[in-house]
């Protein structure tokens, strides 16, 4: 034990960039997943027929094919249409997409727990369907969707490890690395998997506070 | 405002009807209200009442005839829905307030989204309607924070903030516990005794008694008789009016006496 604590010490450093990049793909991913998922979300519950179906098409397919299969058909596909991207770009569009479409499922269901009262008492006061879904609909949803929504940043998080398939120098590649200089196989691994416990923790403890931080009296039991 | 000489029509129903699928829901209704009136529909559940509310305020799209909110046909094709809802005032059965805003942004919400009013002077207005209502102390209070009474209070606020031309209110103590019911009929016989136009669906016949200048008895869709408070309660031309108010005070009768 005492031995791997010193080994772990040892090669710390050396992950310090590969976590850099793990936190950059997790970011980048759930920042784009939100700006993608929240518009499918309103355009699948609110949206005329062509909206729907375009939110409809694109949450099914990002969520009915293996993000494996989706990043490497952005990285190695694409360059056949003469659209070459840099691994970190390709990875960021994988979980980007990817992660866009678990989202707006998350946010669907807020939207539709939120119920169509509060969007007729909205309409009943003059406001037009876009106005009411910005003022009254997403305050609403969004809060209500955050402890639901944690999943998914926790789980983004672990997934970015997937960018080690195309080389990206994350966590993941940088265990392999390590483990294959030290002969420590087992030893890297654990070594890695404590680091991404650690980070998983401290973003669950973030999503915590930001719950309690938005929390509305009465709120929670809509 | 109460003693004009002339009153104003402000809202005109001519031979509306909703139709959901094969089943009508109103049959050719025709009602005229005048600035200052106070119309109170009553009527067995399902009859149609609340529908012809969200008929007026353009919820519910009528499947014929015509409504005209001060001359201006509001059922007509093109109509803009949203600048006619502002001008009217729809209080609901559950409330309906804005769960994640307190007491004053419910009330602001119209007038900042829809309005566009400058903050300051939403403020100064929204606080004014809340004071109107007796809630200026609640201002800061989240809906969850208050009781049901004081909840329909804010909504009446916030309906009244818009300057309505008229309010709708659809049973709006029906969802309340007993007690609270006086606060929120107190609030409305305040606002009939300053003149607001009001159409107001309920069960308390005190109330309508006391307030109303039109009652209109509805039944399956239709209406079946119309007149003064007056002419409904003491001298009704038809049975079914006679036997609907004879049950609804047997079983209303005792708690009226509490509120009115």
């Amino acid at each position: 034990m005492i031995e791997w604590l010193q080994f772990f010490r040892s090669i710390l450093p050396e992950f310090y960039q590969g976590m850099l990049i793990t936190i950059e793909l997790t970011v980048v991913g759930l920042l784009m997943g939100f700006a993608l998922g929240l518009p499918a979300a309103v355009a699948r519950v609110y949206g005329g027929k062509f909206l729907r179906w375009l939110a409809i098409g694109y949450i099914e397919l990002f969520r009915g094919t293996p993000l494996l299969v989706q990043l490497f058909l952005i990285y190695f596909g694409l360059p056949d249409f003469g659209v070459t991207l840099s691994r970190m770009t390709a990875a960021y569009l994988a979980l980007g997409l990817n992660s866009g479409a678990y989202q707006a499922e998350y946010f669907r269901s807020a939207i539709q727990a939120i119920g169509r009262d509060q969007m007729m008492a909205g309409r009943a006061l003059g406001m037009t369907r876009l106005q009411a879904i910005f003022h009254i609909i997403l305050p609403q949803a969004l809060r209500l969707v955050i402890p639901a929504w944690s999943n998914e940043p926790v789980s983004l998080l672990k997934t970015t490890a997937i960018a080690f398939l195309i080389a990206v120098p994350d966590l993941m590649t940088k265990a392999k690395l390590i483990a294959s200089r030290t002969y420590d196989p087992i030893g890297t691994y654990l070594a890695v998997a404590v680091i991404y416990l650690i980070l998983v923790f401290i973003l669950s403890e973030g999503l915590k506070f930001l719950e309690r931080r938005l929390r509305i009296p009465g709120l929670e039991t809509v | 405002m109460k003693d004009k000489p002339v009153k104003n029509k402000i809202l005109e129903i001519k031979n509306v009807s909703k139709k959901y699928t094969d089943q009508f829901v109103l049959r050719d209704i025709s009602l005229t209200v005048n600035e200052g009136d106070n119309v109170v529909l009553i009527g067995p559940s399902g009859t149609g009442k609340s529908t012809l509310l969200r008929c007026i305020n353009l919820l519910t799209r009528v499947s014929g005839g015509q409504i005209f909110l001060d001359d201006e046909e509001i059922t007509a094709k093109g109509v803009n829905e949203d600048r006619v809802r502002q001008h009217i005032g729809m209080v609901f059965q559950n409330f309906l307030l804005f769960n994640h805003l307190t007491a004053l942004q419910n009330v602001l919400s119209g007038l900042t989204h829809v309005k566009h009013l400058p903050a300051k002077q939403a403020k100064e207005k929204a606080l004014m309607e809340l004071e109107r209502v007796g809630l200026s102390d609640r201002a800061d209070h989240y809906p969850g924070q208050l009781s049901g009474g004081q909840q329909q209070r804010v909504a009446i606020a916030r309906a009244l903030a818009m300057d309505p031309r008229i309010m709708l209110f659809d049973e709006p103590t029906s969802a309340l516990d007993p007690e609270l019911i006086g606060e929120v009929l107190e609030v409305m016989r305040k606002l009939a005794e300053e003149g607001m136009t009001m159409m107001v669906v309920t069960h308390e016949m005190g109330f309508a008694r006391e307030v109303a200048n039109q009652i209109v008895f509805m039944e399956k869709g239709l209406i079946v008789e119309q007149g003064t408070s007056q002419d409904l309660f003491y001298h009704p031309k038809s049975d079914r009016t006679r036997e609907f108010l004879w049950k609804i005070t047997e079983l209303y009768g005792k708690k009226e006496e509490n509120v009115t």
